[in-house]
């Protein structure tokens, strides 16, 4: 395809997109280390006139935010255990492992995926009131433990692992659960960080559920500590963005660095299967 | 050799999704023909079969309505202008002549893995009427300050331009991978026969990305359908009730009220209004691809 257009406009177009794209967060940053009240002007001020974390010292002696922080952390990794202890062995067996009822058992699965996940939030609040899980870190854990998009990623991978390997296992006498472990495991690497990062991601970014589950402030997730608040000190803009970076920042970079791994999950989860 | 014992394998994943999932959404539907309210939660007795009498209110409710007008709106102008400018944003990108490709996809690809709320009270701020950056943009090209999250003509508008900048970069990467998959012989045969730039586009590019464009639309659809958190954060479903979504709505009635049997009712007018578009697209994209 060779460009008519000059270019400079499609970088210039790129850079404008970009800043737009970034912008926002830049700013989060730059108004978090604002002194309380300086963003409340007009016009809006890009930088700060000096450095003041008082927001963030507000932000953490009152509330809950370190434990929210403590909590949100905590769930996401316990989500991400969950996640690849549920999902892994299942997408290997819907790929590779031939076994009574599997295909119709996998057209339920991609049947379940067209229903979304708030038509099931209110039984499902009532069967964890029901056991005493409501305002527990299990009730949060709970729904996402398996899920049909983390199977069907799982799956779309092993598909490519050559029968020949596995027969090859069995020919020598490896039962399925030392194949899958000794040989499929390795194999599925990859695979198994991307899951690990949509799981944590899910975990760390979801909302409705949590903010339905968990009543106490001391046991709320970030995001829902966050909307609290933002509902309670709306004219704060300092902390706000002091609560907004604290949320987004660290997770941005660590899933910016394994984008990688992100964007082939991403990928795969969009090729029919 | 048979491999046995694939069973095993899948069924701590297929209970889970059974008893967490597939259950709960049997239960909604029961529920959904029951006044299961306040005094249900505390006890079960008080529970009575109701038919469709949910459905009925639902269908007489003047805020059901303008909640799902307001997702809509939310769906029919957002997710096309979303796609939109994925799909600009993709061609861009994609072009020989972009330098530094990779440092421009993570900074338009950032916005997709931040947190909903956070960066809505971001947006809120941005949005300000007096201090927000978006009106002292506007201010630039001398355009009037506008009350974005107070007046309710601009506050859908609002979320709407909120959703696109943070999800346009999810779809903009799998257009990606559908634009580099496109074989370059079929732009140089195009080219051959005289075709300028937007014929290429027209007859070569759009064409080799129906089926991507088919899975982003359904994908974006149904996702826009899910607005929630924005208006819980930015307006609180104001004002006037103009950014009230059909989940806020099934939100409120759920768990600030606890009309648990009529809150079930409009999460299944939401799924099935959702399935129903998905079978439009798939029908609409069936008849074209024969055509």
């Amino acid at each position: 395809m060779k460009p008519r257009v000059e270019p400079w406009v499609v970088n210039a177009a790129l850079i404008i997109i970009a800043l737009a794209a970034i912008f926002p967060l830049a700013w989060m940053i730059s108004v978090s280390v604002m002194a309380p009240g300086e963003a409340s002007t007009a016009p809006p001020p890009l930088l700060p006139q000096a450095i003041n974390f008082a927001s963030y010292h507000e932000l953490f002696s009152r509330g809950h935010i370190g434990r929210n922080l403590l909590n949100s952390i905590g769930l996401a990794l316990a989500a991400t255990v969950l996640s690849l202890a549920f999902n892994v062995t299942a997408g290997y067996a819907f790929a590779k492992l031939r076994f009574p009822g599997r295909d119709l058992a996998w057209k339920l699965m991609l049947g379940v995926m067209l229903v979304p996940a708030q038509v099931a939030m209110i039984p499902l609040f009532l069967m964890l009131k029901q056991v005493g899980l409501v305002n527990s870190y299990a009730g949060v854990l709970i729904p996402g433990m398996a899920n049909v998009f983390g199977i069907f990623l799982v799956r779309q991978y092993a598909l490519s692992i050559p029968d020949e390997m596995l027969e090859a296992a069995r020919i020598d006498g490896a039962g399925e659960w030392r194949i899958f472990w000794s040989i499929v495991l390795p194999v599925l690497r990859p695979i198994l960080v991307t899951l690990a990062i949509f799981a944590f991601l899910g975990s760390w970014n979801d909302f409705l559920w949590p903010l339905i589950v968990l009543a106490d402030d001391s046991r709320q997730t970030l995001p829902v500590a966050i909307a609290a608040l933002s509902r309670e000190h709306a004219g704060d803009n300092e902390l706000m963005m002091a609560g907004a970076v604290i949320t987004i920042l660290p997770v941005l970079a660590v899933v910016l660095a394994l984008q990688r791994y992100y964007i082939q999950g991403l990928l795969s989860g969009s090729v029919k299967g | 050799m048979k491999p046995r014992g694939g069973w095993s394998f899948v069924s701590p994943a297929l209970i889970a999704i059974g008893v967490f999932f597939v259950l709960p959404v049997v239960a909604a539907l029961a529920l959904s023909f029951t006044d299961f309210d306040i005094y249900g939660v505390a006890d079960r007795h008080n529970v009575r079969f109701i038919g469709f009498d949910n459905y009925r209110r639902l269908v007489a409710t003047p805020l059901f309505w303008s909640a799902l007008r307001n997702t809509a709106f939310f769906v029919i102008v957002g997710a096309p202008l979303s796609i939109a400018v994925s799909l600009g944003t993709a061609l861009l990108i994609n072009a020989r002549v972009v330098r530094a490709r990779g440092a421009f996809r993570t900074a338009l690809f950032a916005p997709v893995v931040t947190t909903v709320v956070a960066v809505a009270v971001i947006w809120r701020y941005i949005f300000h009427d007096r201090y927000g950056f978006l009106n002292y943009v506007l201010g630039w090209f001398h355009i009037d300050a506008i009350d974005w999250l107070g007046d309710p003509h601009w506050s859908m508008p609002a979320m709407i331009v909120f959703a696109v900048w943070k999800n346009f970069g999810y779809n903009m990467i799998i257009f990606v991978a559908g634009l580099q998959s496109i074989p370059g012989d079929q732009y140089e045969a195009a080219r051959i026969d005289g075709a300028g730039r937007v014929a290429q586009f027209r007859f070569v590019t759009l064409p080799a990305l129906a089926p991507t464009m088919l899975l982003v639309t359904i994908l974006t659809m149904v996702g826009y359908f899910q607005l929630f958190a924005e208006p819980y954060v930015m307006t609180r479903g104001g004002p006037a009730q103009s950014t009230t979504s059909v989940l806020y709505f099934m939100f409120e009635e759920g768990f600030k009220w606890w009309n648990l049997g009529y809150a079930s009712a409009v999460a299944f007018v939401l799924f099935a209004i959702m399935l129903g578009g998905t079978m439009l697209q798939l029908a609409v994209a069936r008849r074209w691809s024969r055509s």
